[in-house]
């Protein structure tokens, strides 16, 4: 099965990084060096590649829309799905980035009775939904480890996401939430069949990254405790590059340091990417003015032409000589000579 | 038209989010490196529990502590090393060693923003508090 590389390739991970943090050497390496690598690959890796699509030139628009264009002022345009603005554009843009609409487009086939049926299926884009905005919840919270002073709105963030005082410390919402998310979207690429068919190994690899951070993370929470304060330095440490040597960072907090750099470091050569991607596509980022406004190809230029005439011209003799009919006037007047 | 200039102010946008640590800590830099002193108590040497597991786990024990007390009324906790305390930590805790819960529970807390426990919405500590601050 596919999905097998990818998880033996996660649980490898954790297992190589469980006993590496027991050297000394081994805890310099996970702790300082694998992080600062990680995120510079990740900072490198995404500018290179939104900057090769930035040199993409996308001369003209292109209209994939889902929806009346604008034309005869008593034809009501649908400016949400084809805007023929910047504006419009931009809040397409918005609602895709922030709502996932064109998942929410997401359809099920099905054979019934031989018969296709299409359906509309919606789980894809809830479960979307609700792994992405856990997960900006989730990245937001991190940063009371790296910010001192902690500021105020992200300690009412943490208020609210911990809001149903569940456990003691405070199972979060958002936790819940993206490890369900989580495990909905892997059990969907495994058990539809057509999901699973177009599976790649790749596309597991990144689910797996993430379950296994997650579920570190909540194990670091729960299950065996760390020293929140003794991260936190050494957190802050690494962000004003003054790494403070650790004093003990328990194995479960490297095994969760190293699945989160590998996926930072990983995020610019994967399918992640769609991060910067989205904003970035010309079939949602651009207005459908394709017939009120003209767009010239920037690359045009003299093309270098031979007309029938010229030719004419320049074989006149041998067409006369081998009795062709001339087309041209001058020609005509020199055969009735 | 070239989108070129929008791009790249996307894109300078997204890295100084992403490096809100760096930044923060370059402006913030003596918050940053200072590392977090908590002053111990001065007559009492030895915690409910070795230090390390009260600086990992303290909540779960308090939590312990609750549903013993609270639930099935047993009030005597015998610790690792044979000493018996009341499982009381307005009593135990803050009147015996931590005085003053401004300068030790909130300041940890604080630091590791953590928002504030919900104990002191039941246990009145206005005495231990009032003894902390003279
Ligand atoms: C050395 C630092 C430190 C001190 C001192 C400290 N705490 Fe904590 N406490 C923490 C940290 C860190 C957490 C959060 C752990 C986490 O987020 O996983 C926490 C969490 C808690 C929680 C759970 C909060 C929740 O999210 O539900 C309670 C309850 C708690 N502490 C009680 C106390 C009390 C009472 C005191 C004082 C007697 C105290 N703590 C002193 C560091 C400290």
């Amino acid at each position: 099965m596919k999905a097998l590389t990818p998880l033996l390739a996660v649980l490898a991970i954790i297992a190589f990084v469980a006993m590496a943090g027991h050297a000394h050497a081994g805890l310099i390496l996970l702790a300082v060096f694998v992080p600062y690598a990680a995120f510079a690959v990740f900072l490198v890796g995404f500018c290179y590649r939104v900057a090769r699509w930035a040199c993409v030139p996308v001369p003209f628009r292109i209209p994939t829309t889902c929806g009346q264009q604008r034309s005869l002022p008593w034809i009501k345009p649908a400016s949400l799905d084809n805007p023929s603005t910047g504006w419009g554009a931009f809040r397409r843009m918005a609602l895709e980035v922030l709502l996932f609409r064109s998942l929410f487009r997401n359809n099920r086939a099905r054979l019934d009775d031989r018969r296709l049926v299409l359906g509309e299926d919606r789980y894809l884009w809830l479960g979307a939904l609700a792994f992405h905005w856990s997960l900006l919840v989730i990245l937001l919270r991190h940063l009371r480890l790296f910010l001192q002073p902690v500021p105020n709105w992200l300690s009412g963030m943490e208020r609210v996401d911990g809001f149903f005082d569940v456990a003691t410390p405070a199972l979060y919402l958002s936790d819940v939430v993206i490890l369900s998310a989580l495990v909905y979207l892997t059990a969907r690429r495994v058990r539809n069949p057509q999901v699973r068919y177009i599976s790649l190994p790749i596309d597991y690899l990144g689910l797996f990254l993430l379950l296994g951070s997650a579920a570190s993370g909540l194990l670091m929470r729960f299950t065996f405790r760390v020293d929140v304060v003794a991260i936190k330095q050494f957190a802050l440490g690494l962000a004003v590059f003054h790494p403070i040597a650790p004093r003990a960072l328990a194995p479960i907090f490297l095994v969760h340091l190293f699945l989160v750099s590998a996926l930072a470091a990983y995020f610019p050569f994967s399918k992640l990417m769609h991060m910067g991607g989205v904003f970035l596509s010309p079939t949602r980022n651009l207005a459908n003015n394709n017939r009120r406004q003209r767009h010239i190809n920037p690359w045009n230029y003299p093309v270098k032409t031979h007309s029938y005439a010229e030719w004419e011209h320049e074989f006149r003799d041998k067409l006369i000589a081998a009795k062709l009919p001339i087309e041209s006037q001058d020609a005509a007047t020199i055969t009735v000579d | 038209m070239s989108d070129r200039p929008l791009i790249v102010a996307g894109l300078t946008l997204f890295v100084g989010l992403v490096s809100t640590p760096i930044w923060h800590g370059a402006l913030n830099r003596e918050a940053a490196m200072a590392a977090l002193h908590i002053k111990l108590p001065a007559r009492e040497k030895q915690c409910v529990a070795p230090a390390s597991y009260m600086r990992t786990s303290h909540m779960q024990l308090l939590e312990h502590w609750r549903n013993e007390a609270v639930r099935d009324g047993q009030r005597q906790f015998v610790a690792f090393n044979g000493k018996t305390y009341d499982k009381d930590p307005t009593r135990t805790c803050l009147t015996e060693c931590h005085t003053d819960r401004k300068e030790f529970c909130e300041r940890c807390h604080n630091y590791a923003g953590v928002s504030d426990p919900n104990c002191w919405n039941c246990h009145n500590d206005s005495h231990v508090a009032s003894e902390g601050n003279s």
